[in-house]
């Protein structure tokens, strides 16, 4: 790299010339900033401006752009210059729109401004512009672990996007689930009537796919690498391995039915009458069209009954406390296989509540068309008596204990587990067990643990994908579908959520788009989710690591290997960019080209910290970049004003955040710290999944710290802060900005 | 053993009118929510629907409850199924009427009974007729207490020229009375017909 | 020339009956509107909203099949217009299901043929709001108001059955504003309170008072809270159950209440320059005098 050379540019649009002394701003960059070049310009975002910025990199050999305009949200176009590194100071959304515009206020308005432009060149001088990893993988081919409904189109979508495919099926043939099937729920307008399955259709498109090789009676017995160089062993039943090289993973190992051998007292086991979804598939396929007999006698049917959330949504902690999202639908399919051959048979569903996913609205509506019964009630018993069963309940509508006696058939809906394989948390509690005392017990359940894996993923944190809940493999409901906490490794289908056949496979068509999106990244040394598009990874300095393993361990995407001497081994296309390692080091010696300790540091350090006599306290703001941050800039557009005391940088994820920034913001004569990170905990909206937890924990640890210092403990406070939070972010800025009044100024100040 | 087998359902999509949309109530409860008198009744329709649909034949019928029902429309347009529910609440209330299940003295139905009966004798309505009606239906005694308790508006009625006492002497009705009466009298035996009772 | 309608008054707006101040104030309003109603010869009642009790569903659609074929026959090409908010609700949902059910319709011609009849269903039936909203229009409703109701709030009622099911003018069923709109057309001050759209009780007014009392001072106390001087409707069942049982929901709730409930045709009048009795002001329980000073001006 040649010589840093710094410019900086300060914009007059958007009113900033006239709220801002926009001279004395460049000045700023010049004398303290040490800024090579620095040019004011009246509209810098328009076609001359941005043609002025270029030129300069072109003639000047600029290699670091400071722009003093608008937040680094803004004009990412017009401003994304790739080939110098750029700062944006926010002199906009983060000075003049969040102050008040009046003569009182011009002021601190104007000290506001300038520390930014301080902070830009500050960081500047510490940051380099990131190039590609030379290292990059580049292997595209995908590989889909499961051959169902989800599998199966996982490995068709990504064929015809022009990708590779392995897909590795346990069984001996195409088809998981669906292919138990007698019908499906339908897919198609109207949504009247049950249709049949996909699986010969899907299997026969695999067959015909010269793209996608097939591995059935198969397992993956060994996963290592990362995306774009993933190294899978499958082994067949035969007893032979071969090793893949692929470049992502689908893992579509689809659900079992919850075991109906745990709801005896609906009867299970004990008649032949009383039998789960799968059972009433398998009737209904030896039927074929046909009547479906009786289990017990081969008697005629007359009346059946369907046990909604049978063992599931249960509070009592016995039995699945979630609902399956599928098993009305299917319900509502297995009456119609009655009502479509021979109306006059009675079919009621007893339901707590109906839940139709898609299109399921339609179908039931053609369910009650069709004269099936649907009654609101909660079954307490099945009794068994002869070839009948009587099923009791309680009517919820007509609060009526009662009872549908004489039914030939009852069919529960007992829900979905999902095929996720080891649960990763369970194995490392086992094996902390292992480490104080070894027990057969729990050497048993270790290998039982072990024995249960899918992927059998050589990371260090366990052989699986990290489970959400319940067992499910996703990473966040809501907000990131199909991501999982395993770069390049996606679930897809009932594995990662209940749902029904329709959902799983829009489910695997979007996992195949993640699977592809990730091998390209991979190949081009980018980041994957959120930080897309990304070059830079963390990097360590061996001489200063005492191996003490925070950085693997605390890593939320496994990214870190350790190697024999226990060094750390980063996997930088699992990296996900977070900077959670890089907050993580005691001795601060992970950085990443673009973000480090020190260009965080010496943005704190350029803030000038008025003496304790001014009445002027400086309050520094630690905000996520992905909620807190665009947060206090959509507060910033609708004008709502907080202190301007407070100096915001941006960071990466609060897990990124180092103590040492605490420490020697304090050290600096900060008055104040305000962390602002993502909701933590069960329904967490860290885009990391475990970086605001991770903060929230270290800063818990500060108060000794402060101690130490003679502080109080309110000088540095964590805040949660959604990006809907407009309206409460400048209220919480307020809000500790007349606290740190009420302490006083810190007698840290001028050291 | 007829509980929540489809026999009661059936007569009622067959018998009363609009009854083939009972089986399509998906319980939501906002028919019960938005009827004025919804405290008053001791079945909500969406409640008589789920009785049906149980085969709760006696109960349903000879319930007080869909002679609550004032013709707001208001569950009809807010029913999220679309079911005609003032129709229907109308229809059960004619089909348990015609089966002699309705409770005594219900004052809706007898009311009702004398409005039709006053407006088929003539072609017309009869407002006097039908509120001395209505009043003496229990009685004359009764009557009498219940014509003087409105005494004070009937005369302003009559002060407004609202309500006239040569009414009680012939009044207003159709010229083509033996028309109207034939006309009526074919309906009936048709819907007779149709919806004979079960 | 003068816009021509097949009219349908009904019972209650009979010489001597419960709204006979509805057709007086219709008759008036239509001169200065230059609307011509002509009258269905012998129509008969529609069976109302209580007639289910006694009659089945065809004889009841019979009621209304015979006003619209004695309209198509004499008549012919002009729209069913009723004032009557039951009369039209009636006549439309029966038009609307013998136009649906071939069956209904055969049905009902058998028992029309008895005298003479045949429905045809070539005519449509509407309410008089719509005419004076569809056809004539706000603005030109506004344009010949001579005396603007200034200075009177009014608590338009729009009920139930001008709304529900059908509704006036593809308007919300929860906030129908034709008749604040109406109001507003003629100079008065339109009152937002919260029971616009609240049965009266209807039929029931009769056999269930006392629930049905509850409904009508849960109105008059919402309009008269929210400062209205008047209360106005479009049906005449609302009317009648509003203005007549006011004094039985004083003594029953130890209200205070002598709150005025006119016709918008009343208001139309006096705001087009009409006399107090043409807009049959004397067939108020409850007088409305502002609107009579204003006439008297």
């Amino acid at each position: 790299m040649a010589d840093m050379k710094i410019a900086a540019y300060i914009c007059q649009g958007c009113g900033l010339g006239e709220r801002l002394n926009t001279a004395a701003l460049a000045k700023v960059a010049q004398k303290e900033g040490k800024a090579a070049l620095v040019k004011e310009h009246a509209f810098l975002c328009n076609a001359e401006g941005v043609q002025m910025i270029r030129d300069d990199i072109a003639n000047e050999a600029v290699t670091h752009v400071v722009i003093g305009a608008c937040s680094r949200r803004a004009k990412t176009e017009a401003f994304g210059f790739t080939d110098v590194a750029v700062m944006r100071a926010n002199l906009r959304e983060g000075v003049i729109w969040c102050q008040p515009d009046t003569d009182e206020a011009r002021e601190f308005t104007q000290e506001m401004a300038e520390d930014y432009i301080r902070m830009g060149c500050a960081e500047a001088k510490k940051v380099k512009l990131a190039e590609v990893n030379p290292a990059t993988a580049t292997c595209r081919r995908v590989l889909v672990v499961g051959g169902g409904v989800s599998g199966m189109t996982a490995a068709l979508e990504a064929s015809r996007a022009g990708y590779e495919v392995v897909l590795v099926e346990k069984t001996g043939a195409l088809g998981g689930w669906a292919s138990k099937l007698y019908k499906r729920t339908p897919a198609r307008s109207p949504f009247a009537d049950p249709q049949d399955t996909p699986v010969a259709e899907l299997t026969a498109a695999i067959e015909a796919d010269g793209n996608i090789k097939v591995y059935l009676n198969s397992v993956t017995s060994k996963t290592a690498g990362a995306p774009g160089r993933f190294n899978v062993d499958i082994s067949q039943e035969s007893g032979s391995t071969v090793t893949e090289l692929v470049g992502s993973i689908i893992q579509a190992t689809g659900f079992s039915l919850y075991d109906a051998n745990k709801l005896p007292e609906l009867g299970y086991g004990k008649s032949a009458n009383v039998v789960d979804q799968a059972g009433l598939e398998a009737l209904a396929k030896a039927a074929n069209g046909g009547a479906i007999k009786r289990p017990s006698d081969g008697g005629e049917v007359k009346t059946v009954v369907f046990v909604q959330c049978a063992g599931q949504r249960d509070d009592s902690g016995t039995h699945l406390a979630y609902c399956s999202g599928s098993c009305c639908l299917t319900s509502v399919k297995q009456a119609m296989y009655f009502k479509d051959a021979n109306p006059d048979i009675d079919t009621v569903v007893v339901y707590q509540d109906l839940r139709m996913p898609g299109n399921g609205e339609d179908f039931y509506r053609s369910g009650q068309n069709k004269g099936v019964i649907f009654t609101k009630g909660k079954v307490s018993s099945v009794e068994a008596t002869g070839n009948t069963c009587k099923v009791n309940f309680h009517d919820l509508i007509l609060n009526d204990q009662t009872a549908i006696e004489d039914a030939d058939l009852v069919v529960l809906a007992t829900g979905q587990v999902p095929n996720s394989g080891t649960d990763i948390e369970l194995l490392q509690v086992a094996e902390m067990e292992a480490v104080s005392s070894t027990t057969p017990e729990i050497e048993a359940r270790i290998a039982g643990l072990k024995g249960a894996s899918i992927l059998n993923l050589q990371y260090r944190q366990g052989p699986d994908m990290p489970q959400l809940k319940y067992g499910f493999t996703d990473s966040h409901f809501i907000c990131f579908p199909y991501e999982t906490r395993r770069t390049g490794i996606y679930s897809a289908g009932p594995v990662r959520r209940p749902m029904d056949m329709a959902q799983a496979m829009e489910d695997a068509t979007g996992a195949a788009m993640k699977a592809i999106q990730v091998v390209e990244n991979a190949s081009l040394g980018r980041a994957a989710h959120p930080r897309s598009g990304d070059l830079s990874f963390p990097s360590f300095r061996r001489e200063g690591c005492t191996q003490c393993k925070r950085c693997t361990v605390e890593c939320p995407f496994g990214a870190i290997d350790e190697d024999e001497q226990r060094y750390p081994v980063f996997n930088e296309s699992r990296c996900r960019r977070c900077g959670t390692c890089m907050g993580a080091c005691p001795v601060r010696v992970i950085s990443f080209e673009n973000y480090s300790v020190e260009s965080v540091g010496q943005q704190i350090k350029a803030v000038e910290v008025p003496d304790e006599f001014s009445e002027k306290p400086r309050i520094l703001i630690l905000a996520c970049e992905n909620d807190a941050y665009p947060a206090l800039d959509m507060a910033a557009m609708n004008r709502n004003v907080y202190s301007a005391f407070v100096r915001v940088i941006p960071v990466r994820c609060l897990g990124s955040v180092n103590t040492i920034f605490v420490t020697d913001a304090l050290n600096s004569g900060y008055d104040g710290v305000m962390m602002m990170g993502c909701k933590h905990g069960d329904d967490y909206q860290c885009h990391f999944v475990k970086g605001s937890e991770l903060a929230n924990y270290r800063m818990s640890k500060v108060d000794d710290t402060l101690k130490s210092m003679g502080l109080e403990k309110e000088r540095v406070q964590t805040f949660e802060v959604a990006i809907t939070d407009i309206d409460r972010v400048p209220q919480l800025i307020n809000d500790y900005a007349a606290k740190i009044q009420e302490i006083g100024m810190s007698p840290l100040k001028g050291f | 053993m007829s509980k929540y087998r489809n026999s009661f359902l059936k007569e009622v999509e067959e018998k009363v009118e609009e009854g083939n949309w009972v089986k399509m109530c998906m319980q939501c409860g906002v028919c019960a929510g938005s009827c004025p008198f919804g405290p008053h009744w001791a079945h909500p329709p969406q409640e008589i629907f789920m009785m049906i649909r149980a085969g709760k034949r006696e109960e349903v019928l000879s319930s007080d409850s869909m002679w609550m029902c004032t013709s707001c429309y208001q569950c009809i347009v807010r029913c999220p199924r679309k079911l005609p529910i003032t129709h229907i609440m109308h229809g059960l209330a004619t089909y348990a009427s015609r089966l002699g299940l309705v409770p005594k003295s219900q004052p809706t139905q007898a009311f009702g009974q004398l409005f039709w009966d006053n407006l088929v004798k003539v072609g017309r309505v009869n407002e006097l007729k039908l509120s001395l009606g209505l009043y003496f239906k229990d009685g004359f005694g009764q009557g009498v207490k219940n014509a003087m308790a409105m005494q004070s508006v009937g005369l302003g009625l009559m002060k407004a020229k609202r309500l006239n006492p040569m009414e009680f002497f012939g009044g207003h009705g159709v010229s083509d009375k033996s028309g109207f009466h034939a006309m009526l009298k074919k309906a009936q035996e048709i819907e007779d017909q149709r919806k004979k009772p079960a | 020339m003068a816009k021509q309608y097949s009219f349908y008054p009904g019972c209650s707006s009979q010489k001597g009956a419960s709204s006979s101040n509805y057709l007086t104030s219709t008759n008036s309003m239509c001169k200065y509107l230059d609307i011509q109603l002509n009258e269905i010869p012998d129509w008969n009642c529609c069976g109302a909203s209580i007639g289910y009790a006694g009659g089945g569903e065809l004889p009841r659609i019979t009621l209304s099949a015979r006003n619209i074929a004695l309209s198509e026959q004499h008549n012919p090409g002009q729209d069913v217009v009723a004032t009557c908010a039951a009369c039209w609700l009636a006549t439309r949902e029966a038009k609307e299901r013998l136009d649906h059910s071939e069956q209904m319709k055969a049905d009902a011609n058998t028992a029309l043929k008895e005298a003479g009849l045949v429905y045809n269903g070539q005519q449509k039936a509407r309410h008089m709001v719509e005419v004076l909203i569809e056809d004539i229009g706000f603005e030109a409703l506004g344009k010949g108001v001579k005396k603007p109701l200034k200075g009177l709030k009014i608590a338009g009622y729009v009920g139930c059955q001008t709304n529900r099911p059908f509704g006036v003018n593809g308007e919300s069923f929860e906030n129908p504003m034709y008749l604040d709109n109406m109001i507003e057309t003629l100079g008065a001050e339109a009152v937002t309170y919260d029971q616009k759209v609240t049965c009266c009780g209807g039929a029931l007014a009769f056999s269930e008072p006392e629930k049905s009392q509850k409904q009508i001072k849960d109105i008059i106390e919402s309009a008269y809270d929210h400062g209205a001087d008047m209360i106005v409707t479009p049906c005449p069942l609302c009317q009648a159950n509003v203005e007549i049982y006011q004094g039985e929901v004083n003594k029953r709730f130890g209200t205070k209440f002598n709150i005025p409930v006119t016709y918008y045709s009343q208001l139309i009048t006096v705001a087009y320059g009409g006399s107090a009795s043409e807009a049959a002001l004397d067939g108020q329980l409850i007088r409305a005098t502002k609107l009579e000073d204003l006439a008297g001006k």
